[in-house]
């Protein structure tokens, strides 16, 4: 699905949201309530210019806005693998980025992210991993890094890689182990605009995902050693 | 001298704090092990690669964790996150007087893929709670294999960042780009080139990391205790205008360096007279400097 | 993977104070965890190995570590990732050593 098509059904009563090289910002309403719009499409990777034009668009609304929902639409095929990117130091500009998303969601803005097509890595920790809810269209992938890249890296051959990720929960691209593993809040199929709707009411200021990963059977150990930890206690596993 | 790259993170956490007092949370006797190696013949850790626990620093409550670059390069599973995230909620229950990171990580472990992604971002987002709560977080990064990927990231959510010129703090490891696009775009074994672009020195001129010490625990130590005293009650969390000052910094680093692509080109850039020199100049040489010409990391003004 | 498990009978020297890890998972590295249990003065070891099929080498590591030592109420626990049966034995004398050095253990494991 193109940003245009998400947005359509996001928003029936229209948006003023305007791309340009691949990143997305504007505003609609939701409930008769204006909602700041920011993202990326074509499956663009994430360099240090477009980290920093969402982190500025995030502070825009936070100082113009107070309160205003935030909601990052998702379509990345993750951080650019430039050297120059690296020599400017691209983990400052995606934790900037992270950080204004983060301080937005304190301040009071409900930051939704949804995944409407691809996210990888280090395109998406930053923006809907770090938002107060994260969602995904039942289409969209999601990994952690190119089979090839991660073949050579882990030295576990790309066929094996290949087989793993067609269906083991751990390492196939379906939105429904994120769901499963607590790293999405849910999948949206069908109403899109009421489904941002609730995902706005709905949203808590704590980090929930462990505990949903527990409930839900998809991380069985996050949450019991976290908390043995946090409290000095065994870890009571599932 | 004792050099802090070559411990063990099991080694390095109780030479950074004060003597005898580190205690580990889920000591390794638990056994709490990965539950997702063994589906691909790897070898497991009782620690999962990390190390959490508190003690004192200059006797404040310091609340703290090292990874093992040793054991799968330091990278994030499911146990090694929740057992950080842990490690940050408990400092806020027990209002601690700071946390201190000793990272040393490829970032999220692919091994574990999935699982490993979603732990990494609850450990940046427990580090901000952290800092929420008005507790100062210091990384440090000076470990053989480096600060990368998730990890690389939040690193700089941490309010101060102090390496080693051994130290390397990126995002993507050359291996991956190269794989992705060509030697050309980064040979991974020209060493040279790879800590000019990620090595501690760099990051320092670069304004991404505050403090530069000696490949020392000690000195480390010492760099951590003047980390934590520098950020006053309070000053901790982010703040509006911090991330303002901080975007500028950012906006201006871009524009200061169009058309760039070698880090003796950005060198040159910030003033530096020779910078061909900058990888053979000794720790005190390069510190003055890098005193002249570094970027301000919070103003990003020279 | 390969679990190996070995018993020794009538150790005689005893270990004392709380569980100690050395070593570190690194490819050709081991960690060995090492603490009292009472085991009715056996000394139990088990290896859990990437490298499959050394079966033997282990055996006669394990065998000569044990004629070194002879630990009684000792439990061992090893996870390894190729070490040289060198480095096993290296690392297998440090945790003997680091729970039954006469002079008070410090710290934590």
């Amino acid at each position: 699905m193109d940003w245009q098509q998400v947005a359509a059904q996001l928003f029936p009563g229209g948006h003023e949201i305007a791309e340009a090289d691949q990143f997305l910002s504007g505003s609609a309403q939701v409930d008769g309530k204006p909602v700041a719009v920011i993202g990326t499409t074509g499956h663009t990777p994430i360099g240090i210019e477009i980290a920093l034009a969402q982190a500025q668009a995030i502070l825009k609304t936070v100082q113009r806005y107070p309160g205003r929902p935030i909601l990052i639409l998702v379509d990345t095929q993750g951080q650019r693998l430039r050297h120059r990117d690296e020599m400017l130091g691209i983990n400052s500009y995606m934790a900037h980025l992270g950080k204004c998303v983060d301080l937005a969601r304190r301040q009071g803005h409900t930051v939704i992210g949804l995944v409407y097509d691809q996210a990888l890595s280090g395109g998406f920790i930053t923006s809907g991993l770090i938002a107060s809810a994260c969602y995904a269209l039942p289409q969209a992938t999601i990994r952690v890094m190119g089979l090839p890249a991660m073949a050579r890296i882990t030295k576990v051959p790309e066929k094996r890689l290949t087989e793993l990720a067609k269906d083991n929960p751990v390492f196939a691209p379906g939105p429904e182990n994120y769901l499963r593993m607590g790293g999405l809040h849910g999948i949206w199929d069908g109403d899109l605009a009421n489904a941002l709707v609730r995902a706005l009411a709905t949203a808590t200021t704590d980090d929930q995902r462990m505990a949903l990963g527990l409930a839900r059977g998809g991380r069985l150990l996050a949450h019991p050693v976290a908390q043995a930890v946090r409290v000095g206690s065994d870890v009571r596993a599932a | 001298m004792s050099s802090y790259l070559e411990l063990t993170a099991r080694q390095r956490i109780p030479a950074m704090f004060d003597a005898g007092s580190f205690e580990e949370f889920l000591p390794p006797s638990m056994r709490i092990v990965s539950p997702h190696l063994a589906q691909l013949d790897a070898a497991v850790s009782f620690d999962d690669g990390v190390v959490v626990g508190r003690g004192t620093l200059g006797g404040q409550l310091v609340f703290g964790a090292a990874q093992e670059g040793g054991f799968m390069g330091g990278a994030v599973g499911e146990v090694h996150g929740a057992k950080l995230v842990g490690m940050l909620q408990r400092a806020i229950d027990e209002r601690a007087h700071a946390v201190l990171l000793l990272l040393e990580s490829g970032g999220v472990r692919l091994h574990e893929a999935n699982a490993g992604l979603i732990a990494v971002s609850e450990v940046m987002r427990a580090m901000l709670d952290v800092r929420a709560a008005g507790i100062p977080v210091v990384a440090v990064v000076g470990g053989a294999n480096g600060c990368f990927g998730g990890m690389g990231i939040a690193a700089r959510c941490a309010n101060t960042v102090i390496m080693s010129e051994e130290g390397r703090l990126a995002m993507s490891g050359p291996e991956v780009i190269e794989t992705a696009n060509g030697v050309e775009e980064f040979d991974s074994r020209d060493r040279a080139l790879v800590w000019r672009t990620t090595g501690g020195k760099h990051r320092y001129l670069l304004g991404d990391c505050q403090v530069l010490v000696d490949d020392d625990v000690g000195a480390m130590r010492a760099a951590a205790l003047d980390a934590i005293a520098a950020i006053a009650p309070g000053q901790a969390q982010l703040t509006v205008d911090g991330l303002l000052a901080e975007q500028a910094m950012l906006e201006r680093r871009l524009r200061d360096t169009q058309g760039m692509s070698e880090p003796m080109d950005v060198w040159k850039g910030l003033g530096v007279p020779d910078p061909a020199q900058v990888p053979m100049l000794e720790p005190a040489a390069f510190l003055a400097l890098a005193a002249q010409h570094r970027a301000t990391p919070h103003t990003g003004e020279r | 993977m390969e679990t190996l498990n070995y018993r020794f009978e009538a150790g005689q020297r005893p270990l004392r104070g709380m569980p100690q890890l050395v070593g570190v998972v690194g490819s050709g590295n081991l960690e060995i965890m090492i603490e009292p249990a009472p085991l009715k003065g056996a000394c139990e070891i088990e290896v859990r190995t990437a490298a499959v099929g050394f079966g033997a080498t282990w055996q006669a590591v394990m065998a000569d570590f044990h004629a070194r030592w002879s630990l009684a109420d000792a439990r061992i626990s090893i996870n390894d990732m190729g070490a040289t049966p060198a480095v096993v034995s290296l690392r297998l004398d440090q945790a003997a050593e680091s729970l039954t050095d006469p002079s008070p253990a410090g710290g934590t494991p």
